[in-house]
């Protein structure tokens, strides 16, 4: 409780936001890349407190928002069987395939379970032997490990009723495709505090050093976004771009031995859609051939088109810094979280979600 | 987008709100709904009476500072007494899954006996059904509830007024994050119990004392943050609150923080939000706070012109003011 308490001092973040504003001299663009850096930014009004000169655009590090259609098409389908239970965390409930949900594939008569962990899908696994337990594997390489050691644990338990439906997508291929735009509009990136306390810092020095761009790892309390924007604008401003470690409390330069390791022995890197932003080559796990038992895409095949979102749906443009939610002309109209045209609007840690909780009654 | 009914829509949230609005009320439409207060105050003669009815399904059956019996006592005891009620008398139907202990079913009923006694209510009729096993999860309990309204207490959201104070009768979240540690096998150093608690008393304590209430309710699912939503949308008003002010005890924060849920959607079953002019603001605390179930009540912010009638928002410590809004569905279902 501590923790929150310091990192939540008002009169320190006031500080920092005083710092900048002394610190800076010209208008500069920085991408915070997670989407709980997003959430955190806009619940606290951070972004109101910066000064103008700072603008903060919304990176594409929502796992659930960059899921393609087809692949909740496919979880959909799973679910939808009446020998399977489907486990899948909450926020993956609401997001919409095609034409439905997992939501409403569970009023229909589903058996589709929120799980907090994928250790929970395995414990029901083993309790119902009768049925086939698929869990849907969203996120970055944050939750991967956990992901993996349920499969290494499925193995070690003999469980043949197990499976995962693999969706999971690595920052850094994402990164180098907002990088390398020539269009690109970022001057400084925030970089994602947890995945970086797995994956280790080596991967984000090479695109620092590839594209000459600042870099600043950061957690996700008020005063590590302050810390690290301040970080950012000094390099910025002193025209020297390095990685920083701004979350060196949590994240170490070799990141988590152990999990990467599980990582490497559990998946193999896959080149993978995502939802808004296309196809990026080598950004996304699958099971490693050994594991093959496991995955759910071989247990129950079928053939799903590629789908694209509605074309009001600016998500991509969101994804990638290009525009903010309120700058969608559907932004609040036809698309609410009760209604969303994309996933950055259903996910809680979309930009448009976040900007719909806390914005929406401001203008643009 | 959904034909069918979906958890989210029993969750207290948008969802809920929705079903209400476009398929259950407008097949009762009168000018008794219109009011959209949980209790209805209907005349009887020169009397006025409160009316409620609510429904217990919570699991599990059992959690720290609570049950489900005694939770259906209280809540609906307190849904009169947010309409300025003096409750009198509770009915309690039971629906009851074949397969549930008798000893189970007897310490539900004793605790309602309990409630009940503390409450200083009668339950006086009732009804029970049984249902085949993987039917009924246990035990279902509904309560309905009459109170007699006083003569002069007029407690609505219409009665809100520009530069009200809003107050909370003590600090927030116990009752969501207590049965959400059964349920997640959670352990606290200190055990966080829920708030379970009768409110009536307190509430005419205030009405002795004078007080003109504007409008209070009790914030259960949903939350403090549901409460003032659909308090700032019945009244046509816009609430703002302060987050310093509002008292949230570090246990029960850390273990929101923990779960990714935000305490101002967190049920509690012990807590009245209450709308007062100004000028009766210091007085009310002060009367509040003289009572054990309200010792840590707090005044967390005001109606305002200052926004959008309708909606809700609240002053970060920091200094910029954000929207409140309820969650689309529950963050935690099955909480009452």
């Amino acid at each position: 409780m501590k923790y929150l308490d310091e990192y939540r001092n008002a009169d320190d973040v006031r500080r920092y936001i005083d710092a900048i504003g002394q610190l800076i001299t010209r208008p500069v663009n920085i991408m915070e890349v997670c989407g709980g850096q997003t959430h955190a930014l806009v619940r606290f009004g951070i972004d109101e407190l910066l000064p103008d000169k700072v603008t903060l655009l919304h990176g594409p590090g929502c796992p659930v928002c960059v899921t393609p259609t087809e692949t909740i098409d496919r979880a959909l389908a799973i679910a939808a069987r009446a020998e399977t239970i489907f486990c899948s965390y909450g926020d993956m409930l609401r997001v919409p395939g095609s034409h439905r949900d997992l939501f409403s594939v569970k009023a229909s008569g589903g058996d589709v379970r929120i799980v907090y962990s994928a250790l929970d899908a395995l414990d029901l696994a083993e309790q119902n032997p009768a049925r086939e337990v698929v869990f849907f594997a969203v996120g970055f390489e944050t939750t991967a490990p956990a992901h993996a050691m349920a499969v290494v644990e499925a193995r070690r338990r003999r469980l043949p009723n197990f499976s995962l439906l693999v969706a999971h997508v690595l920052v850094p291929p994402a990164l180098e495709v907002i990088l390398s735009d020539p269009d690109r509009r970022v001057d400084g990136f925030l970089a994602a505090g947890h995945v970086c306390a797995i994956m280790g810092l080596d991967e984000y020095s090479l695109l620092v050093d590839k594209y000459q761009v600042p870099m600043v790892v950061t957690g996700f309390e008020p005063l590590d976004l302050v810390q690290g924007i301040l970080r950012c604008v000094r390099q910025l401003e002193h025209g020297s771009p390095s990685l920083d470690n701004q979350y060196a409390r949590a994240v170490r330069p070799s990141g988590n031995l152990a999990a990467r390791a599980v990582l490497k022995e559990v998946f193999q890197t896959v080149d993978r859609r995502w939802r808004g932003l296309g196809m990026i080559p080598k950004s996304g796990f699958a099971l490693a051939q050994p594991f093959a038992e496991f995955d759910a895409e071989r247990k129950f095949p079928m053939k799903l088109a590629e789908v694209d979102d509605p074309i009001e749906c600016i998500s991509g443009q969101v994804l990638t810094g290009h525009r903010r939610p309120n700058q969608c002309p559907s932004f609040g109209t036809i698309c609410t979280p009760d209604k969303p045209l994309g996933a950055t609007m259903v996910s809680s840690e979309g930009a448009c979600a976040a900007y719909y909780r806390y914005k929406r009654n401001e203008v643009s | 987008m959904s034909n069918h009914v979906e958890l989210a829509h029993g969750g207290g949230g948008r969802k809920m709100r929705q079903l209400l609005e476009h398929t259950i009320l407008p097949a009762f439409d009168n000018k008794h709904t219109e009011a959209r207060h949980d209790a209805v105050v209907l005349p009887v003669g020169t009397q006025r009476i409160a009316f409620t009815t609510d429904g217990y399904v919570i699991s599990p059956m059992f959690f720290p500072g609570g049950d489900i019996g005694k939770l259906a006592v209280f809540g609906t005891v307190n849904d009169l007494a947010a309409a300025g009620a003096i409750p009198k008398w509770l009915s309690a139907s039971f629906i009851i899954e074949e397969g549930l202990p008798l000893d189970v079913l007897e310490k539900v009923v004793h605790s309602m006996r309990e409630a009940a006694a503390t409450a200083r209510i009668d339950i006086v009729t009732g009804d029970t059904k049984v249902v085949d096993r993987g039917k009924g999860d246990g035990m279902y309990v509904t309560t309905s509830g009459l109170g007699i309204v006083p003569d002069g207490v007029d407690v609505r959201p219409a009665r809100v007024r520009d530069g009200d104070s809003v107050i909370v009768t003590g600090d927030i979240g116990r009752h969501g994050v207590a049965v959400l540690s059964v349920r997640k096998g959670l352990t606290f150093e200190s055990p966080i119990e829920s708030d379970c608690a009768p409110l009536a008393d307190m509430m005419q304590c205030l009405i002795r004392e004078g007080i003109d209430v504007h409008c209070a309710r009790d914030a259960t699912r949903g939350g403090v943050a549901a409460v003032l939503l659909e308090i700032a949308a019945a009244g046509r008003v816009h609430v703002e609150i302060q987050e310093t002010e509002i008292p949230i005890d570090p246990a029960v924060a850390a273990a929101c923080e923990l779960l990714g849920i935000d305490a101002l959607h967190v049920a509690n079953e012990g807590r009245m939000v209450v709308f007062v002019a100004e000028s009766d603001a210091k007085r009310t605390l002060h009367a509040l706070r003289s009572l054990e179930v309200s010792r840590g009540s707090a005044i967390i912010g005001r109606v305002t012109t200052g926004g959008r009638a309708g909606t809700a928002s609240i002053r970060t410590r920091f200094g910029p003011a954000r929207a409140l809004d309820l969650p689309a569905g529950e963050p935690l279902p099955r909480i009452c």
